[in-house]
């Protein structure tokens, strides 16, 4: 059997699913609606078919799923929950923050909560201020808590697979706006990957890109519209961002002099803010003031016409390279 | 009008104020997620009727018929819902989060059980500001999971607070049946542990809602502290537009057909010996305000995205 096949990030996301259940029978998948329904997206769609009581839908009680994913991963369970939208994470913040993170170094490494926490955020058109935040940078400030946003289906197989085998507690953010997406080879069966790590989407020598998430494509496409300028845009996607890789990050500047960060999480206390934090703490040589683009700081308006006010959009993107690299 | 026919008339509008949403939905005019209330009417329908001005309704996103039932514009909701600069959010809002508070409406949310504490905490203030006002809390079968709501009810019922807990129980949790979600199916039971006076009943009847709204307002303005009315209904639609629906058991949408408010009500007033011109009458008179409000909010004009950045802070 070919280990290549080609699935949509929602086929790719129930593989590593099915894969982890089967290898690692410590493994418990609960969530709302996940069991029966196979999930508000299809993601988990067979599971608890396939694996029985292991899989099962829960009380919409975040607080509970999450507490007791610590409990249980304590024990040597290894629980992977899915919250449905990284909104709702937040009536359980106590759980992530206070509890799971906290495991293993107050214990001074006698105890682990090898726990994954799946979700999805960002805006999709006419989703209202409550199920459109992209809050990644709340639990990067959180010390002990891995998280990645995989971008692409084989990202976000391989990514998941990394998350159940790591012994720490991670959160995996996916993108529902990816799941139904186009079909695109992914190589199975590879044997789990270490977390951390990017993906250099394209290589340019004038300025580096930094992204993460679903907006990449939109980084892309500018990338594209700049490139036909004769603008050479490197474009990094962090697939994780804790652990987060500066160096590809340090070491692309260095090359290009010229930085610009994109999330679609808005500007202030952003991760981007972090980025180039570190590219200028370490004394990298710079042509041109480094720049973050992201949402405005407000709230997310339900109307598409408002919320394309609010995020950053392709033409955005372009102008800011052009703007860097041309000054 | 006499008051069954009041009842008829708001369950009609919001039925098909729902329906047209459904349509507009479908046809592409409406954009992003969209939770209907068909067959939950009565319940909204009954309990604003036994509402004052001064009251404050803290709904969820299934929410478009509680804001209806309120007093708040066909137009102004369709244009919320349609992206228009009319909308009572400026399209801020959305079908799931939009407010319209100068009509008692503090608003959908879209945050399973969130609107209860928030609920309870405008009873607090109506315990220090002498406006005599009664806060109404309305969430599902779903929420009574969500710790906050506990937490909030017992807050409410510790401190004597003006409020009443509605629960619309209508046995599932988006795609999950209620028998997965809890052990014990007789919700009102756990307003009982926290002393919460509670009542169980048809919340497909909007003259028991009524009854049973009337009381728990008494209650609630004579400083006795909350009330737990749960509501039990069935939504005769999918939790979203675009909801297959595959975890219904055969026979059940059926049944619950035959057991919606509207029809059921309609049948109530034929026995009764009200006219046939009279009962289809108050539903054409409901069609005709839905037709015109949707005719105007398709022709405003959209949003503005100049003033997307307004209103974050004083
Ligand atoms: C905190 C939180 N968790 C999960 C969800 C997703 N969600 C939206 S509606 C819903 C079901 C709610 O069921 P119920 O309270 O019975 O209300 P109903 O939809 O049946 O009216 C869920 C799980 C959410 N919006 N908020
Ligand atoms: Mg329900």
């Amino acid at each position: 059997m070919s280990d290549k096949v080609k699935l949509t990030y929602g086929g790719a996301v129930n593989a590593a699913l099915a894969r982890c259940l089967e290898q690692y029978p410590e493994t418990i998948l609960y969530g709302e609606d996940v069991a029966l329904p196979g999930g508000v997206f299809g993601v988990t769609r067979g599971l608890q078919k396939a694996f029985g009581e292991r899989v099962f839908d829960t009380p919409i009680s975040e607080t509970a799923m999450l507490g007791a994913a610590v409990g249980a991963a304590m024990m040597g369970r290894r629980p992977i929950v899915e919250i449905m939208w990284m909104d709702f994470a937040l009536v359980a913040f106590d759980q992530i923050v206070n509890q799971a993170a906290n495991v293993r170094y107050v214990s001074e490494g006698r105890l682990s909560a090898p726990l994954t926490i799946r979700t999805q955020q960002g805006n999709a058109p006419g989703a209202c201020a409550q199920h459109s935040q992209n809050l990644e940078a709340l639990l990067l400030h959180v010390p002990g808590i891995r998280v990645a946003m995989p971008v692409s289906a084989q990202d976000a197989h391989d990514v998941l697979i990394a998350a159940v085998a790591c012994d720490d507690p991670v959160v995996v953010i996916e993108n529902r706006t990816l799941y139904p997406g186009a079909k695109a080879e992914v190589q199975l069966n590879q044997p789990p990957q270490p977390i951390g790590g990017h993906r250099r989407r394209r290589r340019g020598d004038d300025v580096t890109v930094v992204t993460w998430g679903a907006i990449s494509a939109s980084v892309q496409a500018a990338a594209d519209l700049v490139a036909a300028e004769g603008i050479g845009a490197d474009v990094i996607e962090a697939v994780w961002l804790n652990p987060f890789d500066t160096e590809a990050v340090q070491d692309s500047v260095r090359r290009t002099g010229r930085l610009l960060v994109v999330h679609e999480a808005n500007v202030t206390g952003g991760f981007g803010a972090e980025v180039v934090a570190r590219v200028v703490e370490a004394g990298v040589p710079l042509k041109a003031p480094p720049r973050r683009l992201g949402a405005q700081d407000t709230r997310i308006p339900a109307a598409v016409a408002l919320a394309q006010a609010v995020l950053p959009q392709t033409a955005q993107i372009a102008d800011a390279l052009r703007a860097l690299v041309k000054g | 009008m006499a008051e069954p026919l009041e009842h008829l008339l708001g369950m009609w509008r919001i039925r098909i104020l729902e329906e047209t949403v459904q349509q507009l939905r479908l046809d592409g005019d409406i954009v992003g997620s969209v939770h209907l209330a068909n067959g939950q009417e009565a319940i909204a329908v009954g309990a604003c009727a036994q509402l004052k001005s001064q009251d404050a309704v803290f709904a969820t996103y299934r929410g478009h018929g509680w804001a209806l039932a309120r007093g708040v514009p066909a137009h102004g909701i369709l244009a919320e819902l349609l992206a228009r600069k009319t909308g009572v959010n400026g399209g801020r809002g959305g079908s799931a989060y939009f407010s319209a508070p100068e009509y008692g409406f503090y608003g959908e949310n879209s945050i399973v059980g969130a609107g209860v504490p928030i609920a309870v905490g405008a009873a607090l203030a109506a315990k220090f500001d002498n406006s005599g006002r009664v806060s109404l809390a309305v969430f599902g079968d779903g929420a009574m999971n969500q710790g906050g709501v506990t937490e909030a009810m017992n807050l409410a019922a510790v401190k004597s607070l003006p409020v009443i807990l509605v629960c619309e129980n209508n046995r599932y949790s988006e795609l999950t049946p209620i028998e997965d979600m809890v052990r014990n199916p007789d919700l009102s039971a756990r307003a009982g542990a926290l002393g919460i006076p509670a009542v169980r009943i048809d919340g497909n009847d909007p003259v028991q809602v009524s009854t049973a709204i009337a009381l728990a307002r008494q209650n609630a303005a004579h400083g006795l502290g909350p009330t737990f009315v749960e509501a039990e209904t069935r939504r005769i639609v999918g939790h979203y537009i675009g909801d297959a629906q595959q975890y219904r058991p055969e026979g059940e949408l059926e049944a619950d057909l035959q057991a919606e408010p509207i029809k059921r009500f309609r049948r109530q007033l034929e026995g009764a010996g009200v006219p046939n011109e009279i009962v289809d009458g108050v539903e054409e008179k409901a069609r005709r305000e839905i037709k015109e409000a949707t005719e105007r909010a398709l022709a405003d004009p959209p949003v503005d995205p100049s003033t997307a950045l307004e209103h974050l802070y004083v």
